[in-house]
């Protein structure tokens, strides 16, 4: 029962966390001078279309840009009635795009479940490496298993993402015969999901998930290496081997059991730069996650697009923070409900 | 040592009135500090070597325009995309000293290419100490002696030398590599003094007052730092205005890395005021009037700025990498300026990097760098603790 009221309470913290998040995504969004809209009215002006200036200002009106900016923040939010009521984030009205002229919900569509995939792919790949990886560079610290995965980590961590990126997808395309560019081939993108739909998708998340997890995995690993090294030092390991233990049931059933709790805990620091790495990735290999949209919105100032897409991304990371929280607390009875200390 | 029959023990090694306070192996810990932190991280092969080799970049920095054998926007429009040439000593057996051959180009009409060809028949020797483009010492006292130069020029035939190659507009990619490596180098610097500045201010004010100030500022970190951060950093350089001068774009760029910086370190320093605080000497100044500002500074701080150096040493790279994918996505630093993130902006297709691979060439000094402070930052922590063995 205790373990559902800090779940409770951690979902509470998440959602204050993010309304200040929301505040702060709002004044960066509207830091730049002028929005979309008075750009454009100012161009068509220039060039004395009047048609396209009326249009401009009734979107104006629509969206509330000519109200305060605290007004707007309150309206695009939903806390705050707009022009046509109660009409924000909270009830389910992400905004207008004014670049494409089309509802956000609609642009950013699918891609949002892209990025939810992109990222769970890679937060499974640093599990699923960084987990025998570092336990190995522990059992046989010093050996060419430990040197050679710390030399990779970092290569990892040094090589800017995006060139790890292009280099990987040219050479897996030469010689691996990898599919270059986007999540999927063409001719599955409308088509309804079926297993070739998911081959593909398979396959074209193997470049992507490597770049994305490499930095990530090889710090994971090297702090379980040093976790595990600590623990496989303790007088406990020295009388599970004299009594005759085999190692490797040794190994997997104290130490590692130990040293496995900072590894659960580890993900919500790791998330936020798995997420900005996907971002970039995306934006570089042409996937169809919502990364290639948060530029060009940035670039062209549609402001309720780019807002959006960095609250989701937000919202991305404090929700695996959260989930990390909670089954850390599952994992170690130690740990106190009322939040974990700094 | 030897046994006298009174049972007493007596060194026979002869006595030494004044043992070398410099050495390593000296157990006895009362040198300063600082020494012993040296001596400690002198053993730390890796951390030293990688130490050595970024104070030699870094004091390069000034004197840069003297190594690059041409300007970060001179251009050869006769050699685009001349792929890197490489230095000979001999030629048929005989030896010339450092010399090149020229290239001569040709346009592929089936891949609407220019392909350049080393002419093997004429060696051209490089110059050295020798004259070429002006440049300014450390931005202030202009001169023109270059550390080497391309071939002299005969019968109005010029050969230039690409060491690395060029670029899509014939610039060369070695001199822009060194000039780049200006505004790459001193970003992390000044994003981690401004990480540095906000981040031991918040986190001593919350560590030191504790209460409601700590709360909030608590609270602030923890959101700061479960945003992800290139997003963010994309949208804060998005709100730069495209008028600016690149100075001004590069300040604050590297404002703006340092700006999402310094939470983390905000939390370890308040991790340690709230350890330290409670100590006697910390309520003995207190108690003899000193005020809250003297106490961190000159009782307080002095503890663990070490141990700050070192884990500022170790986040200058993230902020390296972040301008670099910050320029490399055309919102960071712009054209006229050259950094190493402007430079991978023209390898940002397969096509480039299959044909001109070495478009990707600044990636390397970025790899080296960002180890180097890896590494560096690593023997820092390492040896920062002299007293643990």
């Amino acid at each position: 029962m205790q373990i559902l009221r800090y779940a409770i309470y951690r979902f509470a913290t998440m959602l204050l966390t993010l309304w200040v998040v929301s505040i702060l995504i709002f004044i960066i969004i509207n830091l730049p001078p002028g929005d979309y809209l008075s750009n454009q009215i100012a161009e068509l002006q220039a060039s004395g279309q009047s048609a396209g200036v009326a249009k401009a200002e009734f979107l104006r009106q629509e969206y509330a840009l000519d109200r305060p900016l605290w007004q707007q923040y309150l309206i695009w939010v939903g806390f705050f009635p707009g022009p046509h009521g109660f009409s924000g984030l909270i009830q389910g009205n992400f905004g207008w795009s004014f670049e494409f002229d089309a509802p956000v919900a609609e642009i950013v569509g699918d891609s949002l479940w892209m990025t939810v995939m992109v990222n769970l792919a890679a937060v499974l790949f640093v599990y699923l490496v960084a987990l025998p990886l570092g336990v190995l560079a522990a059992a046989r610290a010093r050996s060419w298993v430990d040197y050679t995965s710390a030399f990779v980590g970092y290569l990892g961590l040094a090589t800017p993402n995006f060139l790890l990126a292009l280099i990987l997808f040219y050479y897996g395309h030469k010689h691996l015969d990898l599919p270059i560019g986007g999540l999927m081939d063409p001719i599955y993108e409308n088509a309804p999901m079926s297993w070739d739909k998911v081959k593909s998708i398979l396959v074209h998340l193997i470049v992507p998930t490597f770049v994305i997890g490499t930095s990530g995995a090889s710090a994971m690993m090297q702090r379980l290496r040093a976790n595990m090294l600590d623990e496989l030092g303790k007088p406990y390991v020295e009388t599970a081997i004299a009594k005759g233990m085999p190692p490797r049931r040794m190994l997997m059933k104290y130490p590692l059991r130990v040293a496995f709790n900072p590894f659960v805990a580890d993900i919500g620091n790791l998330l936020p730069s798995m997420v900005s790495g996907s971002v970039l990735v995306s934006v570089v290999l042409g996937l169809q996650t919502i990364g290639p949209d948060l530029l060009q919105a940035l670039k062209s100032q549609d402001m309720f697009l780019s807002a959006f897409v960095l609250m989701f991304v937000a919202l991305l990371t404090l929700i695996g923070t959260m989930i990390s929280d909670v089954l850390l607390v599952l994992l170690d009875p130690r740990i106190r409900y009322e939040g974990r200390k700094s | 040592m030897t046994h006298t029959p009174d049972d007493r023990f007596v060194s026979v090694a002869p006595f030494d009135p004044n043992p070398a306070l410099l050495e390593v192996e000296r157990k006895d810990l009362d040198a300063p500090n600082w020494l012993l932190v040296w001596r400690k991280f002198r053993t730390h092969r890796l951390g030293l070597i990688s130490g050595a080799f970024l104070l030699f970049c870094y004091l390069l920095l000034p004197v840069i325009g003297f190594v690059a054998p041409y300007g970060p926007n001179e251009r050869h429009a006769e050699h685009l995309y001349s792929p890197p040439q490489s230095i000979h000593f001999f030629h048929d057996g005989e030896f010339l000293g450092p010399f090149i051959y020229p290239m001569t180009s040709e346009a592929n009409l089936q891949t609407f290419q220019w392909e350049f060809i080393p002419d093997l028949e004429s060696p051209r020797k490089l110059r050295f100490f020798c004259e070429g483009k002006t440049y300014k010492i450390a931005g202030v006292i202009p001169s023109d002696t270059h550390l080497f130069c391309p071939p002299e020029v005969f019968d109005e035939e010029v050969v230039p030398f690409f060491l690395w190659g060029s670029d899509r507009l014939g610039r060369d990619v070695f001199s822009r590599i060194l000039y780049g490596a200006q505004l790459s180098l001193t970003v992390g610097l000044i994003g981690i003094t401004v990480s540095f500045v906000l981040g031991i201010f918040f986190g001593s004010v919350a560590g030191y007052f504790g209460g409601t100030i700590d709360w909030v500022i608590n609270r602030v970190i923890e959101v700061l730092r479960s945003l992800p951060e290139l997003p963010l950093w994309l949208a804060l350089s998005a709100a730069v205005p495209s008028n600016w001068s690149p100075i001004a774009v590069f300040f604050v760029i590297s404002i703006i890395l340092g700006l999402l910086d310094w939470p983390g370190l905000a939390r370890s320093v308040r991790a340690k005021f709230l350890s330290l605080r409670e100590e006697e000497y910390v309520r003995a100044a207190e108690m003899m009037g000193a005020s809250s500002g003297r106490v961190i500074r000159k009782h307080l701080l002095p503890n663990f700025l070490s141990h700050l150096i070192a884990s500022a040493t170790l986040s200058i790279p993230a902020m390296i990498l972040g301008e670099t994918a910050l320029s490399y996505l055309g919102l960071g630093l712009r054209a006229p300026a050259v950094s190493w993130g402007v430079m991978l902006n023209d390898a940002q297709n397969l096509a480039s990097i299959e044909i001109y691979p070495w478009t990707a060439i600044p990636m390397l000094p970025i790899v080296v760098v960002v180890l180097a402070f890896n590494f560096l930052g690593d023997g820092l922590r390492d040896s920062l603790d002299p007293y643990q063995q």
